[in-house]
């Protein structure tokens, strides 16, 4: 027991030193800052769904729509109401929470497929809306004119737009509160209840657990920071388009959370980077690279079902 | 002002009833296996692919024939050698699987036939309107009505009154005891499988005669098929055909008054029927 | 004032009639078992008890209370805990672990984010309380879905009572199980019973169990109330003998 503590502590000491060290490091051996800006905000989206999906044992096929909702409300909150990044991100986290919370009630009666299927369909709704509604959402081509704003601290202001490396650390300083917070739930009596679900929804039951009211609170914090990361992304962009809510998003962050281990906290992270990696470089290969990308999908399911992290632990126990 | 309105009901009708149809398909493997097929869009689109290359050589009504059953072997040897592995496991890898699949079929189809649309032939006399007053009604949008409707019969007959037909219906309530009693299952699953596949196939040669083929053809049609089988009631066919001439018909009718609402109608209509009856119009108690 | 009262229930299922007019009384402290021929109903003349399904006709009052339509959470709210014949546990968990989560649940602590010291060390010790009661603290640490069958269904029966109800009920407690895992099992229920007081109902089909422990004992067949008494007035009873060699022929 004490050496998996044990464990447990370096491996988190280790994701958060690489997670500082990253804007030194990934220069060093070929990357670029964006690209770590990428995995950070996917992996937090990963993360939110697998809050659901690996610690609830829901399956949300539609959280594109909610990370879409918090980039249209950080991306909109800057372009029409304040000239404000930090406001934007709140805005855009509440947003999308909001919408979780409203849809939350007609869908978490539903299980298995019939979940997924229905918060899919579900999403679909705000993609219309953003696609439709050219005037304000700017319709296909996306929502423009307007770029992340210089953070202002009162005594000192930092140029988040052309530093990409304080910008770096503002995304992280969103990243490390998000998974702050859900780590610290996962470990409450509220988390174990939602552990209990996923492990046995009828035993959870008989326990006197209303699982349906738990299951609405997990799937509205779930939305909540995929949210966070929706707006981090329309930030990173400059930009946001109605691809953000569009279904294959959705599936985006799933499997990141499969492929990098749905039972492992730190998982969808190591996903999100595998996959954002992968996609970087497919897509200035070839012409093709959604079928790779597809090819991808049907390889991590047929041999990689527990994931990187599951299979590590797998070798380390046997 | 009447004649917008029925040329818009009638189209809502005519979309409605591809969405049933490919909802149907949807709903066959969904209810028996628990799969969502993902793919099914893709499907349709290949169908349409193959009626178009085929064309030449055996026209309009051979494909109409022959790229289904194409479409539908096609997509048993995806059930026998991809699907058939995730059965049994959380549905999560099936849903991931089908998924994937979706994506090399748009791109792959991408691939053979090139990103451009292109123009699908169906035989003049089919084109021509029938009545210059009610200008939409051409030939082909009829057939189409025709087609669909006769599928759809045939669809029940099939489960109805062939022993495939029962089995299915039997595997649908109990797949132990369908087992049990001496049926092959993986059989069953691939033959319901390849049926579904079908009538997307189906669907795909109707849907390129109207719309012309483009590589995204299928994936903007999936999504309205969940909507109709939610709406309609889980593991419910008549409820899914029901779902889907609700959905295209509601959808039509806002075409004429509020067009940029016409998609997004729909979901409206699914979380009504949501709050109302979590179990959608024709769907049993307790079947999720 | 009975704990327990079952008022003339009946379940339809369609044009089955799975459990016809049955009424039923236990008293606080009492060990009632229900048995019956394969077929008799009691499964589902539990379930209606626990909430697991709602009666066609009739009433059930707990403690003065109706709760013939109240949800099987409210229904553990009041004071009902249940296990199931096939063993319902959270495996992928320690047993400290399942036990931890009903403790918190009966403590109202369901939807806390934090836990202050005190409530902390609390449940702690309400843990290791019920690991030592259920003999299970030198597996405390184990994943329960790796442990044998009777630890399994003990873990269980812990878990039901760590909600701290006032009636357990047990749904074939011993199925499925050897000699030696039947007498554990059976050994803890008498424990319970005895130690703690407890009000149970059981169903169960080993009659040694059932004679073992049961104060008294109701007799089901084909969803009739059949007989009911103490074990030796049971044994004596000549409907039920009809009824279970009946059945046995």
């Amino acid at each position: 027991m004490t050496s998996v503590g044990f464990n447990k502590q370096s491996a988190n000491l280790l994701v958060w030193l690489l997670l500082l060290a990253m804007p030194f490091w990934l220069p060093a051996i070929g990357g670029y800052v964006e690209l770590g800006e990428r995995v950070v905000v996917l992996g937090l989206a990963a993360m939110a769904v697998n809050f659901l999906l690996g610690y609830t044992g829901v399956l949300s096929f539609g959280h594109a729509a909610y990370f879409g909702l918090g980039a249209y409300g950080a991306g909109m909150t800057i372009r029409y109401l304040v000239p404000s990044t930090g406001l934007g991100i709140l805005v855009g986290t509440l947003v999308g929470t909001l919408a979780g919370a409203i849809i939350g009630p007609l869908i978490i009666r539903l299980r298995g497929v019939y979940f997924a299927m229905v918060t899919i369909a579900f999403g679909q709704v705000f993609y219309f809306i953003a696609f439709r509604w050219n005037s304000v959402t700017g319709g296909d081509d996306g929502l423009n004119g307007w770029t992340r704003m210089p953070l202002n601290f009162g005594i000192t202001t930092v140029d988040i737009l052309h530093d990409t490396r304080a910008f770096y650390y503002l995304i992280l300083a969103v990243f490390a509160v998000s998974v702050g917070v859900m780590a610290w739930l996962l470990r409450s009596p509220f988390g174990r209840t939602l552990i209990a679900i996923r492990e046995n929804e009828r035993r959870a039951r008989f326990l006197g657990i209303p699982v349906d009211q738990h299951i609405w609170m997990s799937w509205v914090i779930s939305c909540c920071f995929a949210a966070a990361a929706g707006a981090l992304y329309a930030l990173l962009n400059n930009f946001v388009d109605p691809r953000a809510l569009y279904w294959t998003q959705s599936g985006d962050f799933v499997i990141m959370a499969v492929l990098g281990g749905m039972r492992s906290f730190w998982g969808p992270l190591i996903g999100a980077a595998v996959f954002v990696l992968l996609q970087d470089y497919l897509s200035s290969q070839t012409q093709n690279w959604m079928s790779f990308v597809g090819l991808f999908f049907v390889l991590v399911v047929l041999f990689f079902p527990r994931g990187i992290l599951g299979a590590v632990r797998r070798k380390v126990t046997s | 002002m009447t004649q917008l309105i029925l040329f818009n009901v009638f189209n809502g009708l005519i979309v409605g009833a591809f969405y049933a149809l490919m909802a149907l398909g949807l709903s066959l493997i969904l209810n028996l296996s628990g799969v969502i097929n993902f793919a099914h869009g893709g499907f349709l689109a290949i169908g349409g692919y193959i009626a178009f290359t085929l064309m030449p050589f055996i026209g309009f009504w051979g494909g109409l024939i022959v790229a289904p059953v194409l479409t539908a072997i096609l997509g048993i040897v995806v059930e026998r050698f991809l699907i058939r592995r995730l059965y049994g496991r959380d549905p999560l890898y099936s849903l991931l699987l089908t998924f994937g699949l979706a994506f090399i079929f748009e791109d792959g189809t991408r691939f053979i036939w090139g990103a451009q649309s292109l123009p699908f032939q169906v035989p003049g006399w089919l084109v021509t309107p029938l009545s210059t007053d009610y200008f939409f009604l051409t030939g082909y949008r009829l057939f189409m009505v025709l087609v669909v409707a006769s599928a759809v019969i045939g669809l029940f007959v099939i489960l109805g009154y062939t022993r495939l037909g029962i089995r299915i219906r039997a595997g649908t309530l109990d797949l132990e005891t369908v087992s049990v009693l001496g049926v092959n299952v993986r059989v069953l699953r691939s033959m319901n499988f390849g049926l579904g596949v079908y009538l997307a196939g189906l669907a795909g040669v109707l849907a390129v005669g109207q719309l012309g083929l483009q590589p995204t053809i299928g994936s903007s049609l999936i999504m309205p098929s969940f909507v109709a089988i939610i709406v309609g009631g889980l593991g419910s066919l008549p409820g899914t055909l029901l779902g889907g001439l609700l959905i295209g018909v509601a959808s039509g009718l806002t075409t004429v008054f509020f067009p940029s609402a016409s998609e997004a109608v729909i979901y409206v209509m699914m979380a009504v029927v949501l709050l109302v009856r979590p179990r959608g119009l024709l769907g049993e108690e307790g079947r999720f | 004032m009975s704990l327990l009262r079952v008022e003339s229930v009946s379940k339809h299922f369609g044009s089955l009639i799975a459990v016809n007019d049955v009424s039923m009384t236990v008293e606080h402290g009492e060990l009632r078992a229900i048995i019956g021929p394969n077929g008799a109903g009691k499964t589902t003349f539990f379930n209606l008890i626990t909430g697991f399904l709602t009666p066609t006709y009739g009433h059930i009052t707990f403690d003065g209370q109706d709760i013939t339509h109240l949800l099987p959470a409210r229904r553990v709210q009041l004071g009902m805990a249940r296990t199931f014949q096939v063993t319902e546990v959270f495996p992928e968990l320690s047993v400290r672990e399942n036990l931890r989560i009903p403790v918190e649940v009966a403590s109202g602590l369901r939807l806390r984010a934090w836990l202050s010291k005190a409530d902390d060390s609390r449940i702690r010790d309400r843990v290791s309380e019920l690991l030592d009661m259920g003999g299970l603290a030198d597996k405390a640490e184990r994943q329960v879905g790796e442990l044998s069958h009777g630890d399994q269904r003990a873990t269980e029966i812990m878990m039901a009572l760590a909600l701290k109800p006032r009636m357990l009920l047990l749904d074939e407690p011993t199925a499925g199980m050897g000699d030696q895992e039947t007498y554990e099992i059976t050994q803890l229920i008498r424990r319970l019973h005895k130690n703690a007081k407890l009000t149970i109902v059981l169903i169960e089909h080993d009659m040694r169990v059932v004679f073992h422990l049961a104060d008294r004992i109701m007799v089901l067949d084909q969803g009739k109330f059949l007989a009911e008494g103490t074990p030796p007035e049971i044994a004596a009873n000549k409907t039920v003998q009809t009824a279970y060699l009946g059945q046995a022929a």
